[in-house]
């Protein structure tokens, strides 16, 4: 089986602050850690896992900048077989449909089965994977959660609904599934491992490479741009209880007495 | 001219989502003046129980009736969507577990832009429109701009637009179903097989009056002792977020959340929780939450009535310490 990962690079919010900077153009990006999307790297652990049990390879690609290299150099590591940057000036500013349709100029570059994306990144968008199945004229799903190879024509997938219930599927390869956490443990990724692949050269496809009219993608061809960042003004929000840490559980446990949070 | 607004309607067995009222607010805020249909498709009886329910606060409802979408399965739908919907129309989708299926592709097929994940807009200006959406889980807010001339698909989160008290309408119901099999059913190569249900837990915290609930603040497995000592000393149950079921700390019957249990304490305190609307859109019944995270910008503040910002592993095992002082006074 032929395995495509699509991967991005962003900040980890489990392990920053997120702040917005002066003007609203952007977050605050000095002394940001960076980190693969926590959905993609459950989707690169099953394709590795999947091409363990049914053979074939694993690709991972991501569209960005050059310091997108160092997440596909993880995932590599990780064990996907090859990575490939996608990167160019004229992909600044892409949408979702503009990101989709430079994955899909990659995707008609190779002769793959599968294409696993995550269920979302960190603009919460949930779209790019829904986007490329539908130029591809692919079948898709999105927050799988089980994958089991039938044979080389067709997969069994799960896909999460509410209450933790589960909807399965049949679907005919090829296909585009976007990948919910939880549908396996991926494995942990060593400095060693990343050291055996660090001079591993990662090829980077631009506009020219993969046949795409820069109008298209990038700020132009963009239907939905962000404006600015902001920090909302919601309400009032919460007491936040001060004081030495004693103070604040004397207060703490007063609001529980009083709301019922003591039985 | 009115602007189309056509809104997508999810039921379960044979009652309409809360969501489609809260589309009809959605749609008001994008436009006005606009005339929003309703659209809605299944099969049979449960079917037509929808239709007039939603006929009684939408205009207009097109209705899709076909045996094959008894069960609801986007990639099927969507090829009918496409055949039925007018060039350049505006189509409201819930993002939810269902429209996050449906909406992305769709757009593609219509050609039109998409604007996921809305929780407000801020009006049009020359066919663009100013949207409000979230990133970073929350932390941050943004403006989008959406060129919406040539058609638009919008998804909107759940809880984020309050439904008006229903205009009461007498929506006629309009049967779509011929136009939307025209060429005949497609969609086929992903086929609906069944519905697995979550498996049943130890404790039901759907019906626990307090709720200590722990996500990836507790950082390592070791720590979630001290979250059980906690609830134990409340006298009150441990629910956790997504990412601790995850990674197979806890059975997923304890998850809080669109993808887990919806529940409906008294006290709910939120240990390490960022506050991500798929983890807060569950807390139904306005429990007291107490909310302590070492992030003075996390969003869970925003919907706690009482927040300490501290680190859950210094200020959890002090917290229960006092509690049992108390109760052994
Ligand atoms: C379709 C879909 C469905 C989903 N369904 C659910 C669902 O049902 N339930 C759910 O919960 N999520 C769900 N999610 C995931 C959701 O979007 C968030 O990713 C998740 O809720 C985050 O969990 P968290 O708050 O525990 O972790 P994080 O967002 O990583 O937050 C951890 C928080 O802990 C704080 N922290 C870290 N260390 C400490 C410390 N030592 N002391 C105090 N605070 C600390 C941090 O400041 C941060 O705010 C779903 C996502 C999708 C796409
Ligand atoms: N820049 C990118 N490069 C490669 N894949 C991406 C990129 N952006 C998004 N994706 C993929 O699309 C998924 C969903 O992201 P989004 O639609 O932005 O929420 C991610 O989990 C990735 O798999």
């Amino acid at each position: 089986m032929e395995i495509l990962v699509c991967i991005k690079r962003v900040p980890d919010t489990s392990e920053n602050e997120i702040e917005v900077n002066r003007d609203g153009t952007d977050i605050e990006r000095d002394d940001l850690v960076y980190s693969v999307n926590e959905w993609d790297n459950y989707a690169v652990e099953e394709a590795i896992q999947i091409r363990d049990k049914v053979g074939g390879s694993v690709t991972v690609v991501s569209v960005g900048d050059e310091e997108a290299e160092e997440v596909l150099r993880r995932q590599m590591a990780m064990g996907a077989d090859k990575g490939v940057l996608l990167s160019d000036d004229a992909f600044e500013g892409s949408d979702g449909k503009g990101l989709a349709t430079i994955l899909k100029a990659e995707v008609e570059k190779g002769n793959y089965d599968l294409i696993l994306t995550g269920a979302q990144a960190d603009d919460g968008a949930g779209q790019v994977g829904g986007m490329l199945a539908a130029m591809l004229d692919w079948p898709c799903a999105s927050l799988v959660n089980f994958i089991e190879v039938v044979d080389d024509k067709k997969i069994k997938v799960g896909r999460e609904i509410a209450g933790g219930n589960q909807e399965m599927y049949e679907v005919d390869l090829p296909c585009v599934l976007s990948i919910q956490t939880g549908i396996n443990e991926p494995r942990y990724v060593g400095i060693r491992g990343i050291r055996k692949v660090a001079s591993i050269k990662i090829p980077v496809h631009g506009t020219g490479d993969l046949g795409i009219a820069p109008e298209a993608v990038g700020e132009p061809g963009a239907k939905t741009k962000r404006l600015d960042y902001f920090v909302p003004e919601l309400g009032e929000g919460a007491e936040i209880l001060e004081g030495s840490t004693d103070e604040i559980i004397d207060k703490l446990i007063e609001f529980l007495k009083a709301k019922g949070g003591i039985k | 001219m009115a602007r189309q607004v056509f809104a997508y309607i999810i039921h379960k067995d044979g009652i309409a989502d809360d969501t489609a009222l809260e589309m009809i607010a959605a749609a008001g805020k994008i436009d006005p003046d606009a005339s929003v249909t309703a659209v809605v498709a299944g099969a049979g009886s449960e079917l037509a129980s929808v239709c007039n329910e939603v006929a009684s606060s939408f205009a207009e409802v097109w209705k899709i009736d076909n045996q094959a979408l008894a069960y609801v399965n986007a990639e099927m739908l969507r090829p009918m969507l496409v055949r039925i919907l007018p060039e350049r129309g505006i189509v409201l989708i819930p993002h939810d577990h269902f429209g996050m299926d449906l909406a992305p592709g769709l757009s593609i097929k219509l050609d039109a832009a998409y604007l996921p994940d809305a929780v407000d807009f801020e009006g049009i200006d020359e066919g663009k429109l100013k949207a409000v959406r979230e990133e970073h889980t929350g932390q941050v807010s943004t403006h989008v701009l959406s060129d919406i001339s040539e058609g638009a698909v919008i998804t909107i989160r759940p809880g984020s637009f309050k439904a008006e008290e229903s205009k009461s309408s007498e929506g006629n119901v309009v049967d779509k179903t011929a136009e939307a099999m025209e060429g005949g059913l497609l969609g086929g190569a992903r086929r609906f097989l069944e519905i697995v249900e979550a498996e049943v837990g130890d404790v039901d915290i759907t019906k626990s009056d307090i709720l200590v609930s722990v996500g990836r603040g507790i950082e390592d497995e070791d720590n979630m002792e001290i979250v059980f000592d906690l609830a134990e000393a409340m006298g009150g149950d441990v629910s956790c977020s997504r990412p601790i079921v995850d990674a197979k700390w806890l059975e997923k019957s304890r998850q809080v959340g669109t993808s887990g249990q919806t529940v409906k304490p008294k006290v709910y305190m939120a240990l390490g929780i960022s506050g991500a609307f798929q983890h807060v859109g569950s807390l139904k019944g306005s429990p007291f939450v107490i909310a302590i995270n070492k992030n003075p910008r996390a969003p869970i503040f925003q919907v706690a009535d009482v927040g300490i910002v501290d680190d859950i592993l210094d200020f959890i095992p002090e917290l229960t310490d006092r509690i049992n002082d108390l109760k052994s006074a």
